[in-house]
């Protein structure tokens, strides 16, 4: 596929609390952004586990994003801490499988932020589609042997 | 004429060895093994051939357990070979289980393998730059060699598996316990990994030690520290997979003063060890500082390997974006 017609997926885990409210404010204000994000709403930036980032690259996503409540805001205290150690950590991990760092993000954005969050939908649009697709569906599937 | 003893086969894929040892280390208990059976084809230790297996009738053999992971099609021929002969079949050890170490070639392919294998090691003198091929003409005879694959993979990505004996290899224990299970037709739902459920910490005897809110600032490799042979090795800045991974092997390497690696793969409600454990050990970096968690982090060799050392292709990622691969 040439980067000129490929349309990036991408699965934004929100939590509840801060960021699926700004979302929501985007869309009740008639915000437009790029309608590429599948969003899914999380009770918090900590209750996602990187199983499902995985499973969302493994699944065809070219990009994911976990979105939270500011630092010192979080619903439940510190589980926005929690996401941005496991972000870190799993980022380095996902490049040793040759994922880019650029295709995981983690962002801060509270309930009154809708014009934060179109920006952020818009541009890591625009990234993933500079980068291309990730195409990991292909990968290791039982008959990729097939083509050796 | 007593009554026909059970068919057992053992065969052997891409493994190191490690799993027939287990099989003859079992000492005088495989000598009542050998007494309760009829072993009908083991490649290591007896002289049976391919087209042994293939005479034999469908379903005749009682179980076959295979250890290593699948790699060349020639090993999954074999698989295919053996699940069609057998009523059981047991995925014998990490490698056949999870793919095990040789599945960390994953973060290769097949270019990059012989590339290094055959031109590029210290040890190689290969000036013609041969690799092997998988049809060569000799004196007019045509040879054949089974194709190497890009990406390992676990024995049930091939075959339906009906059990899993984890481990690298498996302690003795479980095998015995398989066996007789298994003689005893007492086994446990189809799918089940024969060893208990629950996590290596909870078998370990550090667990005490091991302080009710966990937390490191500091990670240490096991080569950089004098380890303390009684303290939980998370409680002292090393990496140990015990969290994340099953009990059951008698957490000999933690008895070795070594932590665990995770060999046991995870229990039966994780689905992918090494996500598991990335996620609880991030939770106990003990820092809310981004520029702090970056600084650890970064301490932190090869977090790919470490965590997925025997599962890798047995993880949700399975391998290495083949692109990204050079
Ligand atoms: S599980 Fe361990 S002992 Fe068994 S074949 Fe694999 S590497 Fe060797
Ligand atoms: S982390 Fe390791 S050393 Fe600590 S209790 Fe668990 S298995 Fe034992
Ligand atoms: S302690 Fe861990 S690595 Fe060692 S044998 Fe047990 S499960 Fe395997
Ligand atoms: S509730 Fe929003 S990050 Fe925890």
């Amino acid at each position: 596929m040439s980067n000129g017609t490929f349309e990036p997926r991408l699965v934004g885990f929100l939590c509840n609390w801060c960021s699926y409210t700004g979302a929501d404010l985007a869309g009740t204000a008639r915000m437009v952004y790029a309608p590429n994000i599948r969003i899914i709403r999380v009770m918090c930036s900590g209750r996602v586990d990187p199983q499902f980032v995985l499973k969302a690259f493994r699944e065809g996503a070219d990009g994911v994003l976990i979105s939270g409540c500011h630092p010192g805001d979080c619903h439940y205290q510190e589980g926005n801490y929690k996401a941005l150690r496991r972000h870190r950590l799993l980022s380095k991990m996902l490049e040793q499988f040759g994922i880019e760092k650029e295709r995981f993000r983690l962002e801060w954005v509270s309930a009154s932020e809708g014009t934060k969050f179109q920006l952020v939908c818009n541009e890591f649009t625009e990234q993933i589609r500079k980068l291309g697709p990730l195409n990991l569906h292909q990968n290791g599937g039982r008959h990729e042997q097939g083509q050796a | 004429m007593s009554k026909a003893k059970p068919k057992v086969a053992f065969y052997w894929c891409s493994s190191c060895g490690g799993c027939e040892e287990s099989i003859v280390d079992l000492a005088e208990d495989i000598l009542k093994v050998v007494a309760a059976v009829d072993i009908v084809f083991w490649p290591v230790a007896l002289d049976f051939k391919k087209k042994d297996v293939e005479a034999m009738p469908d379903k005749s053999i009682a179980v076959s357990f295979i250890n290593g992971g699948i790699r060349m099609s020639e090993q999954e021929e074999m698989a295919h070979l053996l699940r069609r002969k057998s009523q059981l079949v047991v995925a014998h050890g990490a490698c056949a289980h999870l793919g095990g170490i040789p599945g960390l070639a994953n973060f290769w392919n097949k270019d990059t393998i012989f590339r290094k294998v055959y031109q590029t090691t210290v040890s190689t003198d290969n000036p013609g730059k041969i690799v092997p091929q998988e049809k060569s003409v000799v004196d007019g005879y045509e040879l054949t060699l089974p194709r190497f694959w890009d990406t390992v993979h676990p024995l049930n990505d091939v075959i339906d598996v009906d059990y899993f004996l984890p481990g690298c290899a498996p302690h003795r224990d479980l095998i015995i316990n398989a066996v007789t299970a298994i003689l005893e037709g007492k086994l446990p739902p189809k799918g089940s990994v024969l060893a208990p459920n629950k996590s290596c910490c909870e078998d370990c005897d550090r667990n005490d030690t091991k302080p009710e809110k966990l937390t490191i600032k500091e990670i240490k490799r096991p080569h950089e520290v004098l380890l303390d042979p009684e303290k939980c090795f998370l409680a002292q800045g090393v990496i140990c997979m015990g969290p994340a991974t099953r009990s059951g092997c008698g957490e000999r390497c933690i008895e070795g003063n070594m932590p665990c690696r995770g060999c046991m793969g995870p229990t039966d409600q994780v689905y992918d060890q090494g996500a598991k454990f990335l996620s609880a050990f991030a939770s106990i970096l003990d820092t809310n500082d981004e520029k702090e968690i970056e600084r650890i982090v970064s301490t932190i060799v090869d977090p790919a390997g470490t965590f997925y050392r025997f599962s890798l292709p047995s993880s949700i990622l399975k391998r290495k974006r083949m692109e990204a691969v050079k």
